[in-house]
């Protein structure tokens, strides 16, 4: 094990600002912010579709205004294997419907409510999350 | 009023995922990195997001309205069951696979990537086949 490219401080810092919308999503509209949740009623269920819509927008217009703030280019690097991201879609779009919820409905909400189920589910996918990318490096 | 909250709560949350670098796969995936060159980073996201969320959601876990709604909606599934485990090793195959995670793949979108829609295209079909799944089950 070699630890690269440390980022405590950045990192601690967008998890306060992400657990402040959870707050505000919670005590002002009564609910929790689990994105794969708000995403996949957005587009199979009526309730509350306008409010959902509003919050995927808003996520997306996020980093245009991080970026508008601090000036900084934004820079991520995704791979561009058409094959692999369709399937991984495919797992995480199925896999989170089948276990209500990913890395912020269980990982956050879940886990901030002292949920057992969300602890579990927490654990299973970053275990698996893990030996993928460590099948994938022996690959 | 709810509607302006779900807008704000997305673009706070989506400036938490920048700021974190939550948004960049290659950041994720050297997160799961953990038998080669590690990043853990991404664990001060959690740890921030938590330390701010959870004690508002004991201070509320009783009873009271939220502000703009008639009442605190959200799954009080407390099963531990296979769909959990299956759910959650399936996303988390997937999110080994690309590094990505359905908010910041969403978010992603502000930076007009090729890459994350062909992602997200799949993960809504996987949301999508769920669904029909569960809806077929239940009737």
């Amino acid at each position: 094990m070699n630890i690269v490219n440390f980022t405590p401080i950045t990192a601690f810092t967008g998890g306060l600002i992400i657990g402040l919308a959870v707050i505000l999503f919670f005590v002002f509209n009564g609910r929790l912010i689990g994105i794969s949740g708000i995403a996949s009623n957005f587009l199979t269920s009526k309730n509350n579709r306008m409010d959902n819509f509003l919050f995927l927008i808003g996520l997306i217009i996020g980093p245009i205004v991080y970026k508008f703030i601090t000036q900084k280019e934004i820079n991520i690097s995704i791979s561009n294997s058409l094959l692999l991201l369709a399937i991984a879609g495919l797992l995480v779009g199925a896999g989170t419907r089948i276990s209500g919820g990913c890395t912020s409905g269980h990982g956050i909400s879940g886990i901030g409510r002292f949920s057992l189920r969300s602890i579990v589910a927490t654990v299973t996918f970053m275990i698996v999350g893990i030996l993928t990318v460590l099948i994938k490096n022996i690959i | 009023m709810s509607r302006i909250v779900s807008l704000i709560s997305g673009i706070i949350f989506g400036v938490g995922l920048t700021i974190s670098q939550m948004i960049n796969p290659a950041k994720v995936l050297s997160f799961l990195n953990i038998f080669g060159n590690w990043d853990p980073s991404l664990a001060f996201v959690m740890i921030g997001a938590l330390i701010i969320s959870s004690p508002f959601f004991y201070l509320f876990k009783n009873n009271k309205k939220p502000v703009f709604a008639d009442n605190f909606s959200y799954s009080n599934n407390k099963k531990l069951n296979k769909k959990l485990i299956i759910g959650s090793s399936l996303f988390g195959a997937g999110w080994g696979l690309a590094g990505l995670c359905p908010g910041p793949a969403i978010a992603s979108l502000a930076l007009l990537n090729t890459s994350s829609v062909i992602f997200i295209i799949t993960m809504f079909v996987g949301f999508y086949l769920s669904n029909i799944y569960k809806t077929k089950k239940n009737s």
